[in-house]
């Protein structure tokens, strides 16, 4: 039975109030942007995705702005099941050899509202397609009824279909309700063998909030306090601007330190979050900002 | 008092070698602050304070150099380097200023309708919202204390003060319901170093608000503050006279407090300050209102929200480098968090940035004189020999400068010095207790009694601890929250009468 220890919400605004005062100019502006660029699981999640638009999207993680060749490549695309083949050939043909990573949101993707069978049948089905990472949803509805034992068994269930590719269990905080449900939402998930956890599908407002993230952040430092396993982050939803980026960053680095300050430990799940952090690297070599005409729309 | 200052002497000449200092191993999961990405120095420039080469007294409406020609140095604490020259008012000075107060009080203030007078407060606020950039970098370049703090913290709680009791200004007769409430006189506002800005505006606001004048001396380690002050008053259009500030040292202040045509004596700062200031006016007509020093306890029990509760503490006892009345210097866990409490408290101590407190990023800066960097080195020291563990985050402080990185103290014992005395600086003893009542025991075995902090996520918990709590101000699941609207004030040793809300006003008003 996990347990966890209470959030006092008013403390959490505090301390997001206080990191979001920190300044971040010039170089250490620079260095923060790449990194984040570095974090991103460059996202398309519509069901009017098409191949193509896969393609194009795996060309723009491979080579973020064809004038800043130095550029880092993102960390993944993510996209639904049936694409997964897609991006993963696309990868390859690409960039051979290239350690972007294909994750696919599964589970009955967003609202898990379906049969665990099918969930863990999409699940098998997603990695035998080639996913590396597997995004799944937990059963809100499971969760607000008090069924926590069984939600965790669900995770670890979807865990075990994942095989080697990696789990991101969402949370769907935006229907949590309270911090204190994201953090014991969180410890579950941990203790269920999430490699990551991540703060929501994106297709319900409020998607990830600095708050949230910290909480989940939290609950993260705790459990490597105890057991010394590193378990990542991922906010998804809503962080479409460099700035808040940066503000992600800052609360990563004063909550848990260097080792999360990476992809392997850290990702933005975000679309439009790209364009502006290049508009941003450009802005600071060039000094203005150019229109956003000038950067691919994929 | 005297006793421990032996023991510190003793401590003093023990060699090194002998101290029974603990260094703690850095335990097996330790998170790793030292990061490839850093923030870059963002320093304020210093030019915004738009500092002036000297600063003459302000008496009558008009700044006027000392009667015997006397200045004194100012110097950033964070360089060492010399800022300007101050005034040295002498008692003749005082004199005159007190006259000014006096004449100002009978022949404009208090005659003066309500209303304006509140003009005249809200004036004044708007002012210091308008100049909160030059004030803030004032602030930090005379104490000290990071921009961060001057700007988010002081500036936006010493422009409500005069917010709040502008409001009072026109509406005393319904502050205290059946009595008719007038002002005393002439008001002295002596105040310490440590928030220059946000003391005077403490004083000041409701003194003024009453209908009350003031002779304000600011400390002699921070005084541009109140000169700052004192020309915005000038511009918010208060009449020559009814706010004068007399910088200068121990003697200024004296002369001040025994003057005779001082109706009450208003005073924030050392303990033993406000103990001589009490002997000085007894049995005489003339009040004091006192805001002293505090040891004061912070106790975390385990259903705790626990990150958030070491949130609470470093702010509770870091804020401002240490030297706060109600900095929260002990703390108190419950046995059960105490690990892992302690663990946070040491990740949390790697994030604080200590350096150049024009800095933005800057969470610790200097503290104000060399005098207290040695008291609380010496301190520290004592705190060794006392044979406890000690905790420092791995961070270089400047070399030039008054700095003192913040140091955690574990294996406390109740008679240990570090437990029994104000430190004022950035230095926290940790003791746990397994029972509440030990805590509250503890907590109150203290001559002081200014504040306390209380964390538990059982409301029941809270109400009952609070009650039995022997400070002026305890704060739940909170610590130094400030606001103008609520009473602040120390119980036992910790001062005499309150600050902030209608029970400030009290202190400055005669009731009949």
């Amino acid at each position: 039975m996990t347990t966890s220890p209470p959030v006092d919400q008013l403390g959490i605004e505090e301390r997001i109030a206080r990191l979001g005062s920190r300044t971040i100019k010039k170089e250490s502006k620079l260095e923060a942007l790449k990194l984040a660029l570095s974090m991103i699981d460059l996202t398309t999640l519509d069901s009017k995705d098409t191949p193509g638009k896969v393609r194009q999207l795996c060309a723009k993680a491979i080579r973020p702005y064809e004038a800043m060749p130095d550029l880092p490549s993102v960390a993944a695309v993510c996209v639904y099941p049936n694409l997964v083949r897609v991006a993963k050939k696309a990868l390859q043909t690409m960039a051979p050899g290239c350690r972007i990573n294909v994750a696919a949101v599964a589970t009955a993707f967003p609202s898990g509202m379906s049969s665990l069978k099918f969930r863990l049948e999409e699940t098998r089905w997603a990695v035998q397609e080639g996913a590396d990472e597997i995004d799944m949803v937990i059963s809100r509805g499971k969760f607000l009824a008090g069924e926590h034992e069984a939600v965790a068994d669900e995770i670890r269930a979807v865990k075990e279909a994942c095989g080697e590719a990696h789990l991101k269990v969402i949370l769907e905080t935006g229907e949590l309700g309270t911090l204190d449900n994201v953090r014991l939402a969180s410890d579950l998930a941990i203790d269920a063998g999430a490699d990551f956890i991540k703060t929501s599908t994106g297709k319900i407002q409020p998607a990830a909030t600095l708050p949230v993230t910290l909480v989940m952040l939290q609950a993260i430092r705790d459990h490597y306090y105890r057991t010394g396993k590193r378990v990542g982050m991922k906010p998804a939803g809503g962080i479409a601007t460099a700035k808040l980026a940066l503000q992600y960053l800052v609360v990563v680095k004063e909550t848990l330190g260097q080792a999360w300050l990476q992809p392997d430990l850290f990702r933005f799940g975000a679309s439009a979050l790209a364009n502006d952090i290049l508009r941003q690297l450009v802005k600071e070599r060039t000094g203005v900002y150019q229109s956003l005409d000038y950067f691919t729309k994929d | 008092m005297k006793a421990t200052t032996k023991i510190t002497a003793k401590a003093a000449v023990k060699p090194a070698s002998k101290l029974t200092n603990k260094k703690p191993a850095r335990p097996e999961r330790c998170l790793d602050f030292k990061t490839v990405w850093n923030y870059k120095a963002s320093p304020e420039s210093a030019e915004s304070a738009k500092l002036e080469k000297r600063y003459e007294l302000f008496i009558d409406g008009k700044f006027v150099p000392p009667s015997d020609g006397a200045y004194f140095a100012n110097f950033n604490p964070a360089t060492e380097a010399k800022l300007c020259e101050v005034a040295e008012g002498s008692p003749a000075d005082v004199d005159r200023a007190v006259k000014s107060a006096r004449a100002a009080f009978e022949g404009v203030w208090a005659k003066l309708p309500a209303h304006e007078r509140g003009k005249c407060l809200f004036r004044l606020a708007r002012l210091i919202q308008e100049r909160t950039s030059e004030l803030a970098v004032t602030e930090t370049l005379d104490t000290g204390k990071p921009i961060r703090e001057s700007r988010a913290f002081e500036l936006p709680l010493a422009a409500n003060q005069f917010f709040y009791y502008a409001g009072w200004a026109d509406k005393l007769g319904f502050a205290f319901p059946g009595r008719r409430p007038r002002p005393i006189g002439v008001v002295a506002g002596v105040i310490s170093w440590n928030f220059p800005l946000l003391m005077a505006a403490r004083k000041l606001a409701p003194a003024l608000a009453a209908g009350n004048t003031v002779v304000l001396k600011p400390s002699k380690t921070a005084p541009l503050a109140a000169l700052k002050l004192a020309r915005l008053a000038e511009e918010a259009g208060f009449p020559p006279g009814v706010v004068n500030v007399v910088t200068g040292g121990k003697a200024t202040g004296e002369a001040l407090v025994a003057h005779e045509g001082v109706a009450l004596v208003s005073f924030a700062g050392a303990t033993e300050t406000g103990k001589a200031i009490g002997k000085a006016l007894a049995g005489t007509a003339r009040r004091c209102a006192l805001e002293l020093g505090g040891k004061n306890a912070y106790l975390i029990f385990e259903d705790s929200a626990i990150d958030q509760a070491v949130d609470g503490i470093v702010d509770g006892v870091f804020l401002n480098q240490g030297p706060v009345l109600s900095a929260s210097s002990r703390l108190y866990v419950q046995e059960s968090i105490a690990k892992v409490v302690v663990r946070k408290l040491r990740d949390r101590l790697e994030t604080l940035n200590v350096g150049d407190p024009l800095d933005k990023n800057t969470d610790v800066g200097a503290l104000p004189t060399r005098e207290l960097l040695q008291r609380v080195q010496a301190h520290v020291k004592a705190g060794l020999a006392e044979g406890v563990t000690s905790y420092q985050a791995d961070q270089q402080v400047p070399k030039k400068g008054f700095f003192h990185a913040p140091v955690l103290f574990t294996d406390v014992a109740q008679s240990h010095r570090l437990t029994q005395e104000e430190v004022f600086g950035p230095v926290l003893a940790i003791q746990t207790f397994r029972t509440a009542e030990e805590a509250i025991e503890k907590a109150n075995n203290t001559p002081s009694g200014m504040a306390s902090g209380v964390w538990t996520d059982k409301g029941s918990r809270i109400f009952s601890i609070a009650r039995q709590l022997k400070t002026g101000v305890v704060w739940a699941n909170a610590y130094n929250k400030y606001d103008p609207t609520s009473p602040a004030g120390g119980c036992k040793e910790s001062g005499l009468g309150r600050d902030g809300g209608l029970h400030g006003l009290a202190s400055y008003v005669e009731l009949n």
